[in-house]
């Protein structure tokens, strides 16, 4: 039994730490966010030079072999900088379907560009009417002849805006919200018959409305076999999932942080607002949800890695809870930071939407609750 | 990072499931289950089984009989203890003057003490608490006057758990009321039950058990060699104590057990009603508490790791203590509700419902306590504002 982080990892949080210290601090992270893209190339092809794009692919794919704890070290540590860059889209997301799916032709075309940095992927994964069940898939690819023709609506589809190439999961048979029927493509987001209605989330992030109409896909796009894309979906959501999770840590760690400096500085009535016990027990349940959403998340990395039967336990337990006790810490956060804790000019709030908008993404609480009773 | 144990850990641990399955006594285990409440006599019967197998004094040092085992040892032991549904050791001796004893005491003490409270050959209670002084304990008022080569000591202390049967008492006194701090002037004192002056009255809890007791001290003559190391230092001996009790009542392995024994009879059919697992509600709340289970289950572990590394057990225990009640309290909760209507019989003479659910009822209210005791919960949100928060 040990909880320590090895070598590469401390190593790992050390280069994050650095990087954010140096050259991500909340003004410049404000800049990129607001900039036309949402996010700085500058930083993302520093990001792909220190190798961070590379840590969950194999060595034989040209990554680093990163393990699950791996890159909850590396989530925990961009969460401290609120970084805008599009690593879940990229590295987690497309990435992570691409590791299980593609050919070697096809890693090389799209994925080895991705971890350098001069390719943007991202993966379609919800649908309007979907709301949470990743299964839910209307849009429909057909034959052409040995290629394929695609046709649907594609929903909050993460960088959407900046992506080359949208893996886009589409139903080649079965019913809308059975598991077996799905199969996924790689499209160029410049193809014949894309369109896409950008915009920003409350977080400071980007997606978009993709529609489909009519796109012809050569054969060679298709990933995976036929009818059988469902398992690697889901396997990519759950690490993303995790990835999100450790990301949520992160941040409610530093909201903590935040707020207990806040009370020890801010006086009112002549003292510390930090002495008054009602704010002390808020603060109090505010660490003890860190403590346990912390504890939580290493289990849940830990058990996701074993692959046994409880690994979707795993997975929905730590979402449950980043859903319940995060947006509680979050909502704590900015009620202790008073009126400035409500503007937009405090770091504060930003933590706040990102940590709740993580509430919401891959299935809110209720949801992840659901299957935990079942 | 990992959470596998090693071939010596994994044969450990059978050992100790062994243990348990073959050593603890069918008869108690029936009535543990059952949520009954042991006689004095079951609870030393199966303490000295334990102690018969070395197994008393986990957290003892080896030099006063204790196992020596490593963090690890100790929480594989609380596992298989835990889902075995052992009974609870009653903590007064071994858990709590034991180790103010070891860590305290003279070598004269130790010999004296030390052995009978590892063999259960001796029943202790715990003096802490007065009518004045429960939140607020630096606050208390039995004092301890020095007359020639005893103590005499005057006041009452309350919230005596098994009082009624114990043999000797420990107490916090106060033996200076001319301090710069109410923490100061405050002494650890052994007094022998027999004592002349000593008297025990029942307080009767809500689920109806005599639990808890108040015991008044009359003049009452103690030998100063039952002084804990040094007059005056008493509060700081007696917060080592609370750290060990904190610890201990986290509980995680039997939440563990009784929720898995829920989720079971959930799947079934009691009377011929639908099956609890159809209802959504009802294992939803169950499934949130097995999610704040398995965190203080990490937390626990985590704990665990910083104290093999080197690193003491500090505040974290308000955690655990805090974390772990609140969990007791809601599979409490949880039972009464899958009760139904079969939680209201109070002490039915013959048999009335099933599984025991008249006393769901009873042990969500007996358990009221334990949010309350060992320093109530806002109490440990004060310990940890103060001394992790630095507020």
């Amino acid at each position: 039994m040990d909880f320590s982080l090895n070598e590469v990892q401390a190593m790992l949080a050390d280069s994050v730490d650095k990087f954010i210290a140096n050259e991500y601090d909340f003004d410049t992270r404000q800049g990129y966010a607001g900039s036309a893209t949402g996010f700085s190339a500058d930083a993302w092809a520093t990001m792909a030079e220190l190798g961070w794009t590379a840590v969950p692919f194999s060595e034989e794919d040209g990554g680093f072999g990163g393990s699950p704890v791996d890159m909850m070290v590396l989530m925990q540590h961009l969460a401290r900088g609120l970084v805008v860059e599009p690593y879940l889209a990229n590295v987690i997301l497309a990435g992570g379907i691409l590791q299980r799916i593609a050919t070697p032709e096809q890693k090389e075309r799209w994925l080895q560009p991705m971890m350098t940095g001069e390719l943007h992927a991202t993966l379609a994964f919800n649908e309007p009417q979907a709301r949470f069940e990743l299964a839910s898939i209307a849009t429909t690819a057909s034959r052409e002849g040995d290629d394929w023709v695609i046709n649907g609506h594609k929903g909050i589809v993460l960088n959407g805006d900046t992506a080359d190439i949208i893996i886009v999961p589409a139903r080649t048979s079965g019913d809308e919200r059975d598991t077996s029927g799905i199969t996924l493509f790689a499209v160029g987001s410049d193809a014949k018959g894309v369109s896409r209605n950008t915009y920003a989330t409350v977080d400071g992030l980007r997606a978009a409305e993709v529609h489909l109409d009519n796109v012809p896909i050569a054969s060679d796009a298709m990933l995976g076999e036929v009818d059988a894309g469902f398992a690697a979906l889901d396997a990519t959501i759950d690490e993303a999932t995790l990835a999100i999770c450790a990301e949520a840590v992160g941040i409610m760690k530093v909201l903590t942080d935040k707020t207990v400096e806040y009370s020890k500085s801010r006086v009112q009535f002549g003292v510390p607002i930090g002495t008054f016990q009602e704010l002390q027990h808020r603060m109090v349940d505010m660490l003890s949800a860190c403590e346990k959403a912390q504890s939580l998340l290493v289990w849940a990395v830990m058990a996701y890695a074993d692959g046994g039967e409880e690994a979707k336990r795993a997975v929905s337990s730590i979402k449950y809870l980043i859903g319940t006790d995060g947006r509680r810490l979050g909502e704590d956060a900015v009620q202790i930071h008073g009126g400035m804790g409500v503007t937009w000019e405090l770091d504060v709030a930003h933590y706040f939407k990102r940590l709740t908008a993580i509430g919401t993404l891959f299935g809110n609480a209720d949801f992840h609750l659901d299957k935990l009773a079942s | 990072m990992h959470v596998t144990f090693s071939e010596t850990e994994l044969a450990f641990q059978e050992e100790v499931r062994a243990f348990f399955r073959d050593e603890y006594p069918d008869d108690i285990r029936a009535q543990v289950d059952a949520g009954e409440h042991l006689s004095p006599e079951d609870q030393v019967r199966w303490q000295k089984i334990l102690h018969a197998r070395g197994w008393a004094g986990i957290n003892w040092p080896v030099e006063y009989g204790g196992t020596g085992w490593t963090p690890v040892q100790k929480y594989i032991y609380a596992r298989e203890e835990g889902y075995a549904n052992a009974p609870l050791m009653i903590p007064f001796g071994v858990n709590m003057v034991g180790p103010v004893i070891y860590t305290f005491g003279s070598d004269e003490q130790k010999q004296r003490f030390l052995p009978d409270i590892l063999a259960s050959n001796v029943w202790w209670c715990q003096g802490y608490s007065e009518p004045g002084a429960g939140s607020d304990l630096a606050s208390l008022k039995t004092k301890a006057d020095l007359v020639g080569d005893h103590y005499v000591v005057n006041g009452t202390k309350t919230w005596t758990t098994l009082g009624q049967h114990a043999d000797w008492i420990f107490c916090l006194v106060r033996t200076s009321t001319d301090v710069a701090r109410r923490q100061e002037g405050i002494s650890f004192l052994l007094i022998d039950m027999k004592s002349p002056g000593i008297s025990v009255k029942p307080i009767i809890l809500l689920d109806g058990t005599h639990e808890v007791n108040e015991i008044h001290f009359d003049n009452v003559e103690v030998p100063v060699d039952n002084l804990v190391g040094e007059e005056g230092k008493g509060w700081t001996y007696g917060k080592v104590l609370l750290q060990h009790e904190r610890t201990n009542s986290a509980n995680t392995f039997r939440s563990a057990y009784r929720l898995r024994k829920l989720r079971e009879q959930a799947a079934e059919s009691v009377r011929g009603a639908p099956p609890l697992a159809n209802d959504r509600n009802f294992m939803r709340r169950l499934a949130a508490v097995e999610v704040d289970l398995k965190s203080l289950e990490y937390i626990e572990l985590r704990t665990l790791a910083a104290v093999a590394s080197g690193k003491a057990p500090g505040p974290e225990s308000s955690f655990l203590k805090m974390i772990g009640t609140e969990i007791v309290q809601a599979i409490d909760s949880l039972y009464m509700d899958a009760a139904g209507y079969y939680a209201l019989p109070y002490r039915p003479e013959a048999g009335v419902g099933e599984n025991n659910e008249h006393n769901t009822s009873l042990n969500y209210f007996n358990h009221r306590k334990v949010t309350i005791f060992a320093g109530s919960n806002e109490i440990q949100k004060n310990i940890i504002a103060k001394h992790v928060l630095g507020l």
